[in-house]
């Protein structure tokens, strides 16, 4: 596939026009060549002098009070320097300011099995691990809920403290438009209900925080997070240092997904630990820990109403979910609200409401992962359309044609929309798999099944309240020819310090190799938000546009003196300077630098990006899932049942993604992959599942089976670029929104192979057999079976 | 990350010096260090290391000094090779060695595939014939980090008193999860056991005992040195089937080993059903003589065949796959096993 594309009208930065030099290349990534090599820094590679290491005492049990701790065995223990417990850090923390509902380690009560009690700090691992055998906690185990119908039936079991009084976390109903009348009205109703039993995010990199104070009262956290900004506020609440005491550095991340961007017990415990002894102290979590820890998919339970008119317009939508949370809030105000409201795109929806539940349960809390939110949700509305297109005797495609949402326009829940090239990634994965040879054409045990969604990129509003940028880029322009971008974005592996090379590149015209990228140090980069809500390459992208125009300006200004031509004749690309009119003139890139820095002094620049504020809901809540752009796409999936054993092979995957503009398909066509392949797992393998007394059922990466390579099925990437207008160059993102409709295309696949109508994630097996007997059983056939 | 605990290491190059490490260990005293000091606690082998080592960092085991077995430099230890008319394969020999071997693939062309389908490429690198067939029973309540068995309260295979499958149980229920011990269940092969005072021949089936927490019939100073196994004689035909999560890497959820001896004509000459990944030991099905002796094996001998190992195989909520459906996989098994071994060579 080539990387010169054409789209819509482009966004900023196209002040060069359409023939870019590096955008939509398919450029290496700038941190590539050393995670290869394996010369990249992670933050467990770090190996400070005097380093002490940590270990996290966690609770056995799934609920309990605790009645008493005696650190003094462990304190005196040789080798070790520091214990403590949750009455040394007693502030509580949460990432939305509005539910701070955890402590650093447990005070009073522990939450959920692997709840942290106390930590210690020791010359090596092992001391620290036998330190931990010798604290003595006393535990008065109580009752403990671990489903959302036992959390609900027994409010007097009161998982959360802090959070108020019973079990509810978040409730939220909405509605638009109106529901009965188009329920009324409707020709044809499905309705059903479905389950998303949860899976986590398993990144392969395990936590790991360095905490470091210094001499000079200076601390200084090294984590593996995703968001620095916001862990850095938090660190500077919990410890009760100032915010310019503390310095937060994030290495190289090894995948995130959602699982790092929050705050976790690892990083609170380094710092504290360091604060108390002196010396860097290192904690690094164990695969067990990271499923404790785990934020990942919540578990949903989810019943829809959609309406048809015979035709297949939709009249109304109504969905009752509720949402197994954990012990703790996490990111759950939001998740229960994007529970409902990214339902809003990319079909119009004339009526619609949503009557969402939160509930917390003795279990590792739940947050965001890719997706968040949202994945559950698509899984049951896709398979309920794909119901909705065989009752209506619609081809599926055809189905979803007739509910386009289009381009520049307003949601049912009043989010703006602007561009939309869904209806290109129905036809792009129709033409790919062959469908309309395909469907309901295939023998009995294979079939193909398509869905779609839409995705928000980037949030318009920050997780804590505030007027100032979202994502800010600095430039330092050097006289040798090189920029150094100073942003504070998270690269987790997704590739943003590369975009942000690209896109400077691009402006200033300098070869990809003289550009450095410094992210991600709250001491060095200006604040961004961190890698969550697939925000950067829009928001950051925006910025470093802007963060090039002044000193672009300067550098056509001063040759467009010199060489007497318009200043917007002067043109930046490739390593040079030039005159695309007067073929005399010409210089290399560092020479037009130093004559620009002559006349104006030391070169540089600032830009930030903030996001609109006037595209979103009138109603309260109406500010949550509002985003500068959207993202489209659409899956066909095909697949092999087992009529036997169960077992399900997924063929291939088709994915189709609308990204606005691929800055570099690479990494766009990367984003897709993994994404439709997590998808893929969720549907086929994962379960995030605990046993009657709360233990994980398996938590290691054996027992809870992540895809590997070679059970992952075959991956077609389609791009499409619609061209968002306030994109950078158009772009919109790539990350999450691919997810989305792998699971529900698989299911809808697995109907049309065999005929059963799978709800309940994953599709093992025997849950497979058992659709697959039950429809024998009532004697309906599917293709001849 | 989980550590390992604290252990010593040796890797002796001759046989008689590990089997040595081996009794002293057995005895309460290991060798001395390069102190001099005389050490004490258990001695465990250690080849490929793809079981034992996730085993010590969960604290399975309890060992003082590994001694390594790869260095060793008896010829008999790895490779396959033929003799008086039997095939002998190394204890030591990597399962991608076995898999690819020509002697292997011409005589025994099933169980190079089975080699071939054990975990992935990585640990198929590293873990050995000898080592694969020795493979620790598994449980989900016993495969687990020394947090989680605290937290659930141990179990009867180690430190604890209860069984968490079978409650009330006073045998360890924990599956045999090895492939290769199911199939050469199947084919009467034999295993070499040496020690200090000697060496003997033991048939698989013997070696493999229905107790998890002590499933093979050796003692703690003897080693599996090398297999026997028939040659191939015309009639016979093999083949393995195992169901898993993930065909890339899994452990087996259940498997169906089957050998079996046909006439020229077809007719079934003698047939051997083994059943495994159920409890500790692989099971064979018993009573087919009867039922396909003398027969070809028609689908309708098929059936019979697969309704009796269905009537005799109860797998158990010792993993996470729900056992109901496992047991109803035992006829898919075996119909598949035998189709393939009685079908067109693959």
């Amino acid at each position: 596939m080539s990387g010169e594309r054409t789209g819509g009208p482009p966004g900023p930065g196209s002040g060069q026009g359409a023939a870019y030099s590096v955008i939509g290349k398919r450029n290496r990534k700038v941190d590539g060549r050393r995670k290869v090599t394996g010369q990249a820094i992670f933050t467990d590679d770090l190996q400070p002098a005097r380093l002490l290491h940590g270990k996290i005492l966690r609770s056995p049990h799934a609920h309990a009070r605790i009645r008493a701790i005696d650190t003094s065995r462990a304190a005196a223990h040789p080798g070790v320097h520091a214990v403590i417990t949750g009455r040394d850090l007693p502030i509580a923390y949460g990432i939305i300011p509005w539910t701070r509902d955890e402590f650093p380690l447990a005070i009073d009560k522990v939450l959920y099995v692997g709840d942290g009690v106390a930590a210690v700090a020791a010359d090596d691992e092992r001391t620290a691990e036998a330190a931990l055998e010798l604290i003595e906690v006393d535990y008065q185990v109580l009752p403990a809920v671990l489903t959302v119908e036992a959390a609900l039936a027994h409010p007097e079991v009161q998982v959360n403290p802090l959070a108020g009084q019973g079990n509810i976390s978040k409730h939220v109903r909405l509605s638009f438009g109106d529901v009965e009348g188009g329920l009324a009205s409707a020709e044809e109703i499905v309705e059903d209900t479905w389950f998303h039993a949860g899976s986590t995010h398993a990144a392969i990199e395990p936590h790991c925080a360095v905490g470091d104070l210094g001499a000079d009262g200076i601390l200084t956290v090294h984590s593996s997070t995703q968001v620095p900004h916001y862990l850095h506020r938090e660190l500077s609440r919990v410890l009760e240092l100032p915010v310019d005491r503390i310095r937060v550095i994030q290495p190289a991340v090894g995948g995130g997904f959602g699982g790092k961007s929050e705050p976790f017990d690892l990083e609170f415990a380094v710092a504290k630990l360091s604060c108390l002894t002196g010396r860097p102290v290192k904690i690094l979590y164990t695969r067990e820990e990271v499923f404790a820890a785990h934020r990942g998919r919540h578990p949903m339970l989810m019943t829809y109403r959609v309406g048809a008119r015979r035709d297949g317009t939709l009249t109304a939508v109504k969905a009752l979910i509720q949402i197994d949370g954990g012990a703790h809030s996490s990111f759950g105000l939001v998740t229960t609200y994007y529970s409902g409201q990214l339902l809003g795109a990319p079909y119009r929806l004339p009526a619609y409401e949503f009557n969402s539940t939160r509930v917390f349960t003795n279990k590792p809390s739940c947050g965001p992962k890719r997706g968040h939110g949202s994945v559950q949700p698509r899984f049951a509305f896709e398979c309920a359309l794909d119901m909705l297109a065989e009752r209506l005797e619609l081809d599926p495609f055809e189905l979803r044609r007739r509910n386009l949402l289009g381009p520049d326009t307003r949601t049912v829940n009043e989010f703006r929309v602007t561009s939309n090239g869904f209806l290109e990634c129905l036809a792009r994965v129709e033409g790919a798999s062959g469908w309309k040879e395909k469907f309901r054409k295939l023998p009995f045990g294979r079939g193909v099944g398509v869905a779609g969604s839409s995705y928000i990129s980037g949030t318009n509003y920050p997780i804590y309240p505030n007027q100032m940028p979202q994502s800010a880029v600095q430039l330092k322009v050097d006289r040798s020819g090189r920029v150094t971008v100073f942003a504070g974005v998270s690269d987790i592996g997704q590739g943003c310090d590369s975009v942000l090379a690209y896109i400077v590149a691009e402006e200033l015209g300098v070869a990809l190799d003289s550009i450095r990228v410094i992210t991600a140090d709250t001491d060095l980069t200006p604040v961004d938000m961190g890698a969550y809500s697939s925000r950067i390459t829009f928001m950051a992208g925006n910025a470093a546009i802007a963060a090039c125009a002044g000193v672009k300006r300067q550098i056509q200004e001063t040759l467009a003196q010199l060489w007497s031509v318009p200043p917007g004749q002067v043109r930046l690309a490739d390593g040079l300077a030039t005159a695309p009119g007067s073929p005399s003139h010409a210089l290399p890139i560092a020479e037009a630098f130093q004559a620009a820095e002559a006349r104006f002094g030391t070169l540089g620049g600032i830009g930030s990006y903030n996001t609109p504020k006037d595209v979103h809901g009138s109603y309260r809540g109406g500010t949550i899932g509002a985003s500068p752009a959207y993202s489209f796409s659409a899956h066909v999936a095909e697949v092999e049942v087992d009529g036997e054993t169960g077992q399900v092979r997924v063929r291939k995957l088709w994915v189709a993604h609308d990204c606005g503009r691929a800055l570099n398909p690479v990494l766009v066509e990367g984003q897709m992959e993994g994404s439709a392949a997590m998808g893929f797992g969720e549907a086929i393998f994962e379960e995030q599942a605990y046993d009657e007394r709360g233990l994980h059922r398996g938590p290691s990466l054996l027992d809870y089976p992540l895809a590997t390579t070679l059970d992952t099925p075959e991956l077609e990437s389609l791009i499409v670029e619609s061209g968002d207008r306030e994109g950078p160059y158009g772009a919109k993102e790539a990350g999450e929104g691919p997810l989305h409709p792998s699971i529900p295309a698989i299911a809808n696949a697995i109907h049309d192979a065999v005929g059963v109508r799978l709800k309940r994630l994953p599709f093992h097996p025997p849950r497979v057999l058992a659709a697959l007997d039950a429809r024998r059983t009532s004697g309906l056939q599917w293709k001849g079976h | 990350m989980l550590p390992v605990p604290p252990l010593r290491y040796l890797a002796p190059r001759r046989l008689r010096e590990a089997l040595g490490l081996l009794e002293q260990g057995a005895r309460g005293r290991t060798a001395p260090d390069g102190d001099g000091a005389q050490r004490r606690g258990p001695v465990l082998p250690i080849a490929g290391g793809t079981d034992l080592v996730p085993n010590l960092k969960h604290r399975l085991l309890d060992v003082e000094l590994l001694v390594d077995l790869t260095r060793l430099e008896e010829p008999h230890l790895r490779g396959v090779r033929e003799v008086a008319g039997r095939l002998h394969l190394g204890a030591l020999t990597s399962l991608a060695d076995a898999a690819v071997d020509p002697l292997l693939r011409q005589h025994h062309p099933a169980l190079a595939g089975v080699y071939r389908k054990i975990g992935s490429p990585q640990l198929r690198n590293m873990g050995t014939v000898g080592g694969n067939l020795c493979l620790d029973t598994r449980c989900n309540y016993f495969n687990q980090t020394a947090f989680w068995r605290a937290a659930l309260g141990y179990c009867l295979k180690r430190k604890g008193t209860d069984c968490h499958v079978v409650p009330g149980a006073t045998r360890c229920v924990a599956s045999c999860s090895s492939d290769g011990a199911a199939f050469l269940t199947a084919l009467g092969a034999e295993a070499r056991i040496e020690g200090l005072t000697g060496d003997r021949w033991v048939t698989v089936e013997s070696l493999l005992q229905s107790e998890g927490r002590r499933h093979l019939a050796i003692e703690p100073w003897e080693l599996v040195t090398e297999l026997r196994l028939p040659a191939a004689t015309p009639g016979r035909c093999a083949a393995y089937e195992k169901l898993r999560m993930r065909e890339a890497i899994d452990f087996p959820l259940l498997s169906v080993a089957a050998v079996a001896d046909l006439e020229p004509g077809g007719a079934c000459r003698s047939l051997r059903v083994v059943v495994s990944a159920l409890g500790a030991r692989p099971r064979v099905v018993t009573g087919l003589d009867g039922l396909v002796e003398g027969r070809p094996l028609d689908d309708a001998a098929l059936e019979r065949v697969a309704a009796e190992a269905h009537r005799q195989c109860h797998p158990l909520p010792n993993m996470t796959a729900d056992p109901a459906w496992r047991r109803a996989m035992v006829p898919v098994l075996v119909r598949r096993a035998l189709r393939r071994a009685t079908g067109p060579t693959e």
